[in-house]
């Protein structure tokens, strides 16, 4: 088990180190437009974020231009990213989301252009918290690799499929109640873990 | 209640963006104005960016680099405007962010419909068997007793109202479904988005009559 000690933010992870890297790639793209560093990062998350949208039912051509259309946006806006409200992959992984929504809505309100809001975060009830948020996705990287395989498994579909709980239940062979307390499970685990008791 | 919505689901949905686009902005009007639902949330957030991490990656094209350089070439090329306020925000913050689209010149001024205690005004958003609507109630005044043949996901704009589950302040998310029967009333002039899959179904003694004219 993965504690919540004091000098856990100390260690230096393999995760930690490459998010500390890919932080600093995109403060290179921000204030240098490096290109060399963009690059960096389109070959670590381009093919992570075509994976997402081909599993989310896109095709192949669509997913490579609306992957295009993340990067292009992660170019223009990394200025805007704030490493104390979200890691990198969490901002990348909202843009790739909003994109698709977009891209399905084609008439609509851009969510693209509002996902700011999302990052706002509260002002801080004690001075350590904003340090405390920055980790939050390296703490839930590890805490996800702890848990069992199905309920890694589960989590994914219901992030990386578009499908009713009722057709998940069905091609998992399970009864839609089950899948709903296995879900419910996993993320208890996950708030129990990131030490997050309110339930 | 293991078949029923909750919360968390609302919140995993938005986060994966597979919720219909009136779910959604439901929970983007929530997120909006609750601190605490914004709490919550930060796990989902944080989930999606670890899930894609761990995620078999699917490669790009051979040209993909080349493509996007010519594509950052043109972004470079235009340049970029500071975004201007919107009419909205220059004339009523009182509106929450994601729903300006909606009320682009502030609540008062959409063309509100009087249904006796409450006037409504239906968003017009195009998610088959969905119904999204503003609804203001007057401080005191109350909606007939109904409950729900689906479910009734109802976020507070402004003021507050009472039921059978409690007290709903600004923020607030509410969900009720057929296991619930209430008759809302607001404590003090109250602003609510409401979002129905199914017909209400009024279950006090003259509602039950009213059900099959009003189709509320």
């Amino acid at each position: 088990m993965t504690g919540r000690m004091a000098g856990e933010r100390g260690e230096s992870s393999e995760e930690e180190a490459g998010e500390r890297a890919r932080i600093r790639d995109l403060a290179l793209v921000a204030s240098a437009r490096d290109r060399e560093a963009f690059r960096r990062l389109f070959d670590y998350y381009g093919p992570r974020v075509k994976a997402y949208l081909r599993r989310l039912g896109v095709d192949d051509e669509a997913a490579e231009d609306l992957t295009q259309e993340v990067f292009v946006s992660i170019w223009r806006r990394a200025a805007q990213f704030d490493a104390t409200k979200a890691s990198v992959s969490t901002w990348i992984f909202t843009i790739a989301r909003n994109k698709r929504i977009d891209a399905l809505r084609r008439d609509r309100p851009a969510t693209a252009e509002t996902e700011e809001l999302e990052f706002e975060v509260d002002p801080a009830p004690r001075s350590d918290a904003v340090a405390e948020l920055n980790q939050m996705s390296v703490r839930v990287m590890r805490a996800v690799e702890t848990l069992p395989e199905e309920q890694k498994k589960l989590l994914k579909i219901f992030y990386f499929e578009e499908k009713p709980h009722s057709a998940i239940a069905a091609e998992l062979g399970l009864p839609l109640g089950t899948v709903k307390s296995r879900l419910r499970l996993a993320l208890a685990k996950l708030r129990a873990m990131l030490g997050e008791d309110r339930e | 209640m293991s078949d029923g919505l909750t919360l968390d689901e609302l919140l995993l949905g938005h986060a994966a963006g597979t919720l219909p686009e009136a779910l959604d902005l439901v929970v983007r009007t929530h997120l909006a104005l609750s601190p605490e639902g914004r709490r919550r949330y930060a796990i989902y957030r944080a989930l999606g960016g670890a899930l894609l991490e761990t995620i078999e990656p699917v490669p790009l094209r051979a040209d993909a680099w080349e493509r996007l350089e010519r594509a950052l070439d043109r972004a470079d090329d235009r340049r970029v405007e500071a975004p201007r306020a919107t009419a909205a925000e220059r004339r009523d913050i009182r509106v929450p962010e994601p729903l300006r689209p909606y009320a682009p010149e502030g609540f008062e001024r959409l063309p509100w419909r009087n249904l006796g205690p409450a006037m409504e005004f239906e968003l017009p958003i195009a998610t088959p068997g969905y119904r999204a609507r503003l609804i203001r109630l007057k401080g005191g005044k109350g909606i007939p007793r109904h409950t729900h043949r689906g479910h009734e996901i109802t976020v507070v704009i402004e003021g507050s109202f009472r039921d059978v589950q409690g007290v709903h302040r600004r923020g607030d998310l509410v969900i009720a479904d057929a296991t619930v029967d209430h008759s809302p009333v607001a404590d003090e002039d109250c602003l609510c988005l409401a979002v129905t899959d199914a017909p209400l179904k009024l279950t006090g003694p003259f509602g039950r009559l009213l059900n099959p004219i009003l189709r509320i």
